[in-house]
């Protein structure tokens, strides 16, 4: 048996769904945030999983996931700090109860 | 042809990848969901290490395991009690939920399986990308070689901290 790229995609993609799935389901904002990071991990294991099966001597799938591994750094220390921040004001981070943006 | 110990480490990787990417959105207890979080980044950064991207693995291991996921448990403790469940889902959203996943699932994995040959491809053989290449090509201004996105990252995550301080300061 000879593990070609569709073992490896095939996982990624059962784990973006499991994203989409968690992404509309959720209500809590740091729920929701724990579905997007698995959305984007998904995406980054695709594209490693290409960079590796057809382009072994390029590294443009590997930068891009290490770009987006660092983005995803950024974008999960500020939203937390948007979650935190929401809830000082109003004691609650289900997106349901946020429906006014005023302080 | 792949030795026996690789298939076995593949099919656990996959399997843990799976039924922990689904414990960590269908759980109610949200501490938890954080810490299946933490499996299914593990499994993938064996998946960059199987795929001989061992500087990317470790990575993923510093920066997501080590990074992202602490800062979630800190958040969840900060803004939740650790003994409390999310409420039940509706069944209304629980579908749409099931519905879009679903499709996803059914036209990419068509897609895939019928209409990529690509995807079949074996595995070609390269060496392991050492560190004085993966430096050269971060640091290089050359062709395929990536000193502006690095300096753009680095201004991101300048930005980002600021912005984090001036969001998250008592008022």
């Amino acid at each position: 048996m000879e593990l070609t790229a569709i073992y490896y995609l095939l996982p990624a993609l059962f784990m973006f769904c499991c994203g989409v799935y968690g992404f509309i389901t959720r209500k809590n904002m740091i729920a929701m945030l724990i579905s997007l990071e698995l959305m984007l991990n998904a995406v980054d294991i695709n594209f490693v999983v290409f960079n590796r099966f057809l382009y072994p001597g390029a590294f443009e799938g590997m930068f891009f996931t290490l770009f987006a591994i660092a983005i995803a750094a950024a974008e999960t220390a500020l939203a937390i700090a948007i979650i935190i921040n929401i809830f000082r004001a109003v004691r609650n981070i289900d997106v349901r109860s946020l429906n006014e943006m005023k302080f | 042809m792949e030795s026996t110990g690789s298939l076995i480490l593949y099919f656990i990787v996959a399997l843990s990848m799976v039924v922990f990417s689904v414990m960590a959105v269908t759980t109610r207890k949200i501490l938890r969901a954080a810490t299946y979080l933490l499996f299914t980044l593990f499994a993938a950064a064996v998946v960059y290490f199987m795929l001989d991207y061992e500087f990317l693995g470790a990575v993923q291991i510093a920066v997501y395991a080590g990074g992202i996921v602490v800062l979630f448990v800190f958040a969840i403790l900060l803004t939740s009690r650790p003994g409390d469940n999310t409420e039940r889902l509706t069944s209304r959203s629980r579908v749409l939920g099931g519905i879009a996943a679903a499709l996803t699932l059914v036209v990419a994995g068509y897609a895939l399986v019928s209409r990529c040959a690509i995807a079949f491809a074996a595995r070609p053989a390269m060496e392991n990308p050492d560190m004085e290449t993966i430096g050269q090509t971060l640091m290089g201004t050359g062709h395929g070689q990536y000193l502006l996105p690095f300096e753009a990252v680095s201004v991101l995550l300048l930005a980002c901290i600021i912005g984090g301080v001036v969001i998250a300061r008592k008022r």
